[in-house]
């Protein structure tokens, strides 16, 4: 077949400046070319050495260092400064530069020499106009600021992500973003992370105009010529730079962000916030503030813990990286929760799906969760329409013919899902491969109901799958190495991430969570409420307590999958107690049904303000079973590394992103501390609370 | 893999000559719905596209593979130019993939089959998805010239005075919307209603209110037969909304339909004295259906298995007042040419626009002075053998999506006949205008 005619067409290059025989000048270094063409514009063009994306680290600033004195020498009419990069202008800072450093003051002197630059970029005397295209974060974004104009390129996106990383923007942008937009507006940027696009970025003033590729000429002439409307600043602005309406903001602002990362465990929020209200009426001081204000706070422990994060996820993108061959067709068989939601999540993200139920109810219910989805993420109604047309509902189990993976995610009773495997083994075409969403029948008991054990691979989701980024990808005695790597590549192109585990009971999300929440059972068991329960667990930076997280899942998923690991794993986790049975018989489950541990009205728990303190211990008999359970999964192999199962923990159960995951907590607190006190409450508790073997490894490193 | 150039050089000159055998491999359709009286869940090329992605997704040919998409569509709505490329596109054809819609009124959907025939035949394509869709519930509402002139006066105002004099001008009748399909369904050559000339043909072939009523009740009972056996369960794929709607049955068709039920229902086109009631009248619904058309290479090269040949077609016109009796025309061109009787034919589908004109169109048949003038035989062609017409009901019961239905009696002809075991058939439809259409076919 020929090639795609337009993939081709639109990859004819962007225009960063004349050629070499063109160009009146040519100044090429490792990371940036600066050419001068016969119009007198002086392009600087980012092209990162041996990346396929740019992030400023200090060599990056030390050559534009030197290209911005060539400018000076000869001042051009006007400098673009653009990206060379396929898909981005530039993803941030290298912020691994900022991982090893020890002190405060080498931080300091770091950001200050970069400061320098940029600000000497500024004071250039002609126009810099910054043409920006695709991703534009972080540090890219500080530098663009900089700049007197800036053009988007329709799907650019413009963000800061830093406070996700416990810090904020430390390179100018809390000075330059409030002078330039609405300083409210400015500050959510800064304190949500949440990247804009170009139309809303555009609205906000925070780039010139919005142009296609085929105008950027154009729009640059009209920027020097002083033709551009640019954005500025109206008279409610004004008044918001102020000193007293600073602090009335900085005042909702502080409670808002509180309500989202509570500032004893995320203070880069409130620095943030008082950076603006101290010094938003002066921009010397302010950038001095800036700096000593990022240095402080990327000294925290939840800062470093929060890079860490960044890396570990990272490292999960890593693993999907499978030099394994595309699936486009996915065949889901099994429209339940979570069937409809994989064959759903897969079609929006651009996946061929089809859907088969023996009950054509659940696949147009499934049908119905996309169209929600997609008006949920504010798709255009093309775009809705592009991913439910991907979703073809399967009503004769036809799709098991052509697709590339077939997806099981049927009840888990081995019997039916046997059935399904003769079903679809006599369909798939050959290299097809066959993955099953168990989360509680061992694979290798799987594979020996199927014809070809070598294609079976477990995909073990999340619920809810759209914003449950973890996918558990399992292996068993027979799997081929070349399918695995397909299953993990999968997950990528889903854009989920994979934690390779072996066919252990519960795997490791399962069999991490469910001590925890089978202690939450006893505890809600001895008499102690809910609401403290899970408040401790909150207060340790949890998402949600472990009695809201139980009816969230489904008490019955809950019961059943310690049922299961009570089975397996000849475990000493407590029985479920009678009433919770009950509750499950009585088909009172969680939030599905409204009415579980908590009653819930429009998907929210109601819980009391009143309740009192939970026991003192309460915290360990929490955490401790679950960092337990993570020790022996390690021990097993079960997850390859501590890293690996710390991002699969903070990925797929929210643990305490701050806190770096469940190992590095247990480094933190202590390895032979923990050992002991789970010794405690053993011999106050039981056999639950007895320490798995692989402590000691853990001890002696 | 074969090349199909390479190959079709090595046939041999005689073989040439003899048209290449044109296969129907399989065909899929949505359930037909009844307008009710508001936009319908689906858009034409909605509803193509709910049947025709399960349907060539049950293939081992890879969706790009086709050759080119033709589909009928009578009433295309504006968001929707050529529906037949948007189709293809969004059913992941590729963007290589050339499409075109084709309208020749009720005849299109089996215009797009005999287009797709013909090009295969031909040797200029070897896999066609041919097919037609109809939304009559979404057929657009349009204003009136006078409301359009009036809009275009305010436009074109470029001072106040101005301004204000043409909304002096606002006469709120020219505003009244008109139903484009009530004028799609009026002959403008004859200023005719298609219920009116079938008022004609009862009147000059002598139908009585009763017959026709009678043959309308026996159509709903014989359509509500074949979908409570699963007759229909391989042709119809069941359709989803966006807003999760599962619509998995033809919903017009009322299995409890007596003729002294429909005997109560006033006359509509021509009251008080007329006989066409809604009761005996086709049903105004939104439906799609597609069928796969093959070569004979295609056939071998992708492991295809044909459940019919098309053997020959044939496209009749004649005054547009008496257009129902078209599919006498066509299909009795295609018996003689072929040297075959009525009752040679195993099965017929002749669409149920009327009760009343498809009595007619038998009754034509065996009227000798009709046969001598109209066909030039000298006999009477025969009485057609009522229990091989439309043995599973039809438009009556089912509804007439006026681009679909003529590609889903090919679509059921080709069904009907294999459940039977039966060999010929003949699908043909009368045409708004005054044309017909007709399509022999074989099973293998």
């Amino acid at each position: 077949m020929t090639e795609d005619i337009l993939e081709h067409l639109n990859s004819r290059a962007r225009y960063l400046g004349p050629d070499d025989e063109q160009a009146l000048s040519v100044t090429r270094l490792n990371h940036w070319r600066l050419s001068r063409d016969e119009h007198d514009i002086a392009w600087l063009v980012f092209d990162q050495q041996g990346t396929s994306a740019n992030v400023l680290s200090s060599e990056v600033l030390g050559e534009l260092e030197e290209l911005v004195r060539n400018i000076r020498e000869q001042a051009p009419r006007a400098v673009v400064l653009r990206s060379a990069k396929k898909t981005s202008f530039c993803m941030g800072a290298d912020i691994s530069e900022f991982r090893d450093v020890t002190t405060e003051s080498e931080v300091l002197s770091k950001l200050a020499e970069a400061h320098d630059i940029v600000d000497s970029f500024e004071a250039l005397s002609c126009p810099r106009i910054a043409v920006i295209h695709g991703q534009c974060l972080g540090g890219g974004l500080e530098l663009a600021l900089s700049c007197s104009y800036r053009l988007a390129i329709p799907g650019a996106r413009f963000g800061f992500p830093e406070i996700q990383l416990g810090l904020h923007p430390g390179l100018g942008g809390t000075v330059r973003l409030p002078r330039l937009i609405n300083p409210v507006e400015a500050m959510k940027l800064m304190l949500t992370g949440k990247p804009v696009v170009h139309q809303k970025a555009k609205k906000l003033g925070l780039v010139d105009d919005v142009v296609e590729e085929r105008h950027v000429l154009a729009a640059i002439e009209a920027a020097i010529a002083g033709d551009l409307n640019k954005h500025h600043h109206g008279l409610k602005d004004q008044v918001m730079m102020s000193g007293p309406a600073r602090q009335l903001e900085a005042r909702q602002m502080r409670a808002e962000s509180a309500k989202k990362a509570p500032p004893e465990h995320y203070p880069a929020p409130g620095a943030l916030i008082d950076l603006w209200e101290n010094h938003g009426g002066d921009t010397s001081t302010m950038a001095e503030a800036e700096m000593e204000s990022f240095a402080r706070l990327l000294q925290t422990e939840t800062a470093q813990n929060l890079m860490r994060v960044f890396f570990l996820r990272e490292k999960l993108k890593g693993l999907s990286d499978a030099d394994a061959q595309d699936i486009c067709h996915v065949h889901v068989v099994g429209a339940g929760e979570m069937g409809g939601d994989i064959a759903g999540w897969s079609a929006l993200k651009g996946h061929t799906v089809t859907l088969f139920d023996q009950d054509p109810d659940k696949i147009s219910g499934a049908i119905k969760k996309l169209s929600e989805l997609c008006e949920r993420k504010h798709y255009s109604s093309a775009e809705t329409r592009e991913a439910l047309d991907r979703l073809v509902p399967d009503f004769a189990n036809d799709g098991a013919y052509k697709s590339d993976l077939i997806i099981e995610a049927v009840p888990e009773d081995v019997d039916i899902k046997r059935k399904v495997y003769e079903e679809v083994e006599s369909r798939m075409k050959p290299g097809a491969i066959l993955a099953t969403n168990t989360s509680s029948i061992p694979l290798n008991e799987l594979a020996r109901s199927v014809k070809v054990p070598e294609r079976l691979v477990g995909l073990h989701f999340f619920n809810p799958v759209a914003v449950m980024p973890l996918v558990e990808v399992v292996t068993h005695e027979k799997l081929a190495e070349e399918n695995y790597a397909r299953a993990r590549g999968f997950t990528g192109q889903i854009e989920r991430l994979p934690v390779p585990v072996s066919d252990a009971p519960g795997f490791l999300v399962n069999r991490a969570l469910t001590p925890y929440l089978m202690e939450a059972i006893l505890m809600l068991d001895e008499g102690v409420p809910a609401e403290s329960i899970d408040r401790v667990a909150e207060d340790f930076g949890m998402p949600m307590g472990p009695v809201e997280l139980a009816d969230q899942v489904g008490l019955d998923i809950c019961v059943g999958v310690a049922d299961m690991l009570r089975e397996r794993l000849d475990s000493t986790l407590p029985e479920s107690p009678d009433w919770l049975t009950e509750l499950v018989d009585r088909g009172d489950l969680g939030k599905k049904t409204g009415r579980g541990l908590y009653t819930w009205k429009k998907g929210e728990p109601r819980k009391s303000q009143k309740a009192d303190d939970a026991p003192e211990n309460t915290l360990d008999r929490l955490i401790l079973p679950m960092l337990n359970a993570c020790v022996a999964c390690l021990n097993q192999n079960v997850v390859e590394s501590e890293n690996v199962a710390d991002a699969a923990m903070i990925f797929g159960t929210g643990f305490a992103p701050f806190r770096g995951g469940p190992f590095r907590y247990i480094h933190h607190r202590g390895a032979e501390k923990i050992h002991s006190q789970l010794r405690d409450l053993e011999d106050h508790y039981g056999k639950r609370f007895e320490p798995d073997k692989g402590w000691q490894k853990l001890i002696r490193a | 893999m074969v090349d199909p150039q390479s190959a079709s050089h090595e046939r041999a000159a005689p073989e040439s000559s003899r048209p290449r055998p044109v296969y129907l491999v399989d065909g899929a359709r949505t359930p037909f719905l009844k307008a009710r009286g508001e936009p319908g869940p689906f858009s034409p090329v909605d509803l193509a596209v709910q049947c025709g992605r399960p349907l060539v997704m049950r293939h081992p040919v890879p969706p790009e593979a086709y050759d080119q998409v033709i589909l009928g569509c009578v009433n295309v709505v504006p968001s929707e130019m050529n529906p037949a490329r948007i189709a293809a596109l969004r059913m992941g054809m590729g963007d290589a993939m050339p499409a075109f819609t084709v309208q020749i009124n009720c005849g299109s959907g089996m215009q797009s089959v005999d287009t797709a025939f013909r090009y295969i035949r031909d040797g200029r394509g070897e896999l066609i998805l041919a097919g037609g869709t109809e939304a009559l519930s979404r057929a657009p509402m349009m204003l009136p010239d006078a409301a359009v002139q009036w809009l275009s006066g305010l436009n074109k105002a470029s001072s106040v005075q101005d301004y204000a004099q043409q909304i002096s001008r606002l006469n709120p009748k020219d505003f009244k919307p008109e139903i484009s399909l009530a004028q799609g369904l009026t002959d403008p050559i004859v200023g005719m209603s298609m219920g009116q000339t079938a008022e004609l043909l009862a009147h000059q072939f002598s139908i009585s209110r009763r017959r026709a009523d009678e043959y309308a009740a026996s159509s709903h009972q014989r359509l509500a037969r074949a979908a409570e056996q699963g007759w229909l369960s391989d042709e119809i794929v069941p359709a989803v909304s966006p807003d999760g709607r599962l619509f998995s049955k033809d919903d017009g068709v009322r299995p409890d339909t007596s003729p002294e039920s429909l005997a109560k229902l006033k006359p509509a086109f021509e009251p008080p004295y007329g006989q066409v009631t809604p009761g005996n009248s086709s049903q105004v619904t939104d439906g799609a259906s597609w069928l796969i058309l093959a070569s004979e290479e295609a056939v071998e090269r992708y492991g295809l298995e044909p459940q019919a040949v098309i053997v020959d077609s044939e496209w009749s016109a004649l005054n547009p007042s008496i257009m129902g009796l078209g599919p006498v025309l066509s299909s009795t061109a295609l018996l003689s040419r072929h040297q075959i009787d009525l009752h040679d034919v195993d099965l017929w589908e002749i669409n149920e626009a009327f009760a009343a004109q498809v009595l007619a169109c038998v009754a034509a048949w065996d009227d000798a002075a009709f046969c001598r003038i109209a066909l030039g035989r000298e006999q009477p062609v025969g009485q057609l053998d009522m229990r091989k017409l439309n043995i599973d009901g039809g438009a009556v019961a089912l509804g007439h999506p006026v681009g679909a239905s003529g590609n889903r009696i090919v679509l059921h002809l080709m069904k009907a006949l294999s459940r039977e075991g039966l060999r010929k058939g003949v699908a043909t439809e009368c045409i708004g205008g005054g044309q017909s259409g007709a399509m022999l076919i074989e099973t293998i």
